[in-house]
């Protein structure tokens, strides 16, 4: 069986937290281009030339790209027949953050109890850890880091199956509209579609972590991503102060659900669209 | 595309009063960052009737959020926070000669009418723009309230510093003005 140490595992997340705040991902960087080519608003042409000049800057001095840092949500998918020695895998990706954020010169931006007793915790500690267990002898690694300027304006609504499609374009539509300028547009909008209420949600996150130049693979759902992304253009938002380049992408994925429901999340993003991803 | 509005700070309310929504602005000179509690303990101290540390005639705020600064760097990326935070004292503190303020997000009504009253004006910094708006700043030296860290107030030296008038002395509003000619999309038609 193969062998991986967490000593590893901590490393690699380290590396990868200040790689995602640094660099934007290649699409998003393009999509951030064709938006300012397209642009029709003056203001909004100065407000893209300046998200793109901050991207370059970012990523060429080694400088956090925004500095909301984020909450760092990991993605990994374990590999059934992998065998993780030296100790606890959550400890070791959190020890990863930890040290990520703090070598970086990156914001810590987590309380540990939400309510009572807002303390920071002083290094970005904990992440929000999603784990799934998948065939091979792998690790795969996502962080996507989540500013919450944007994470405060995402919603679910909870339609039922007679809503259908109209229904689905009006919920998200209305969580749009309410974001408006507020979340850092041009925004990127991931959308889940189905399941319960909290697999709706974490399928509106995963989307969020595919290429915002893919569309979903059933022809349905790329028809309503293009149509929801025309709709979120034509709102006037555009880049924070008026245009029509609200949104680079909308990317959805769907998951069975009840006979009785038709769940539909929306997670907004903003343009600090930051992922990194490894395999070990 | 129109050309940028030069302003050196001072800001007076003169220089104010020439600026309209939508215009594009690059301020170099000195600007003052103070966010949720500096405005929190200086308005209090305004309350008990205490003078405060800092003069904020003819100065322009700015609620920032910056990253620790890697050595050798005045600051980190410091992009502009949400600047709705501060409402609840931004009426005391016009008062008290801000007239200018560099943030992100709309502002309250009670804002707006004390900016008319006091002839100031309310900047957009492009939200998540940290690492360019880093590049403008020379200096950071704290003023006031060292014991709130990356919160204290601190006066920025800064050189081309970019920025958006988005609500101008007379109150209009550039987040509305800048949607409207288009906006094409009406929910109901769904
Ligand atoms: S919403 Fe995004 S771009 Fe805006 S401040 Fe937060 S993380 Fe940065």
């Amino acid at each position: 069986m193969r062998e991986l140490d967490v000593k590893v595992i901590t490393e690699n997340v380290a590396e990868m937290c200040k790689e995602a705040a640094y660099y934007l991902p290649d699409d998003v960087y393009r999509g951030l281009k064709r938006g300012r080519e397209t642009e029709k608003s003056e203001v909004g042409k100065i407000v893209l030339d300046q998200i793109i000049k901050n991207a370059e800057i970012a990523k060429a001095e080694d400088r956090p790209y925004c500095q909301d840092t984020g909450m760092t949500i990991v993605f990994l998918k374990v590999g059934q027949d992998l065998h993780i020695v030296g100790g606890d895998l959550n400890e070791a990706v959190n020890a990863g953050i930890a040290k990520g954020y703090t070598e970086g010169y990156l914001r810590k931006s987590v309380v540990g109890e939400p309510l009572f007793n807002r303390v920071n915790t002083k290094n970005n500690t904990p992440g929000v850890i999603y784990t799934e267990i998948v065939p091979g002898d792998k690790l795969d690694i996502t962080i996507a880091p989540k500013g919450f300027g944007s994470e405060n304006k995402s919603g679910i609504k909870m339609l039922v199956p007679a809503d259908g499609v109209k229904g689905v374009k009006k919920a998200v539509m209305e969580i749009i509209l309410h974001a408006s300028m507020n979340p850092c547009p041009p925004m990127v909008v991931g959308v889940g579609i189905g399941g319960t209420m909290d697999r709706a949600a974490l399928l509106s996150k995963k989307a969020l972590t595919r290429s915002i130049d893919e569309r979903n693979p059933m022809p349905e759902y790329a028809k309503l991503e293009e149509e929801l992304l025309e709709m979120i253009n034509s709102t006037g938002i555009g880049p924070q102060l008026g245009g029509t380049t609200s949104a680079l992408a909308v990317n959805i994925e769907w998951g069975p659900t009840h006979i009785a429901g038709l769940p539909v999340a929306v997670t907004i993003c903003c343009h600090a669209m930051r992922h990194a991803h490894r395999v070990l | 595309m129109a050309e940028s509005i030069r302003i050196t700070t001072p800001f007076t309310e003169e220089m104010s009063r020439k600026l309209k929504a939508g215009d594009s602005v690059l301020i170099t000179g000195t600007i003052i960052s103070a966010r949720d509690a500096a405005h929190k303990v200086m308005t209090e101290a305004l309350a008990r009737g205490e003078k405060l540390p800092v003069d904020w005639k003819n100065q322009i705020v700015y609620y920032l959020g910056p990253t620790p600064a890697k050595p050798g760097d005045p600051i980190g990326s410091c992009g502009p926070t949400t600047s709705g935070r501060m409402d609840a004292y931004t009426p005391t503190m016009l008062d008290q000669g801000i007239k200018g303020m560099v943030g992100k997000g709309s502002r309250a009504p009670e804002v707006v009418e004390s900016m008319k009253k006091n002839g100031a004006t309310y900047f957009a910094a492009v939200g998540g723009a940290a690492a360019l708006i880093a590049k403008s700043v020379k200096s950071y030296t704290v003023l006031a309230y060292p014991e709130l860290g990356p919160e204290a107030v601190a006066a920025l030296e800064v050189v081309d510093f970019p920025a958006i008038v988005v609500i101008d002395c007379e109150g209009n509003n550039f987040y509305e003005i800048g949607q409207k000619p288009f906006r094409n999309f009406d929910i109901n038609q769904i």
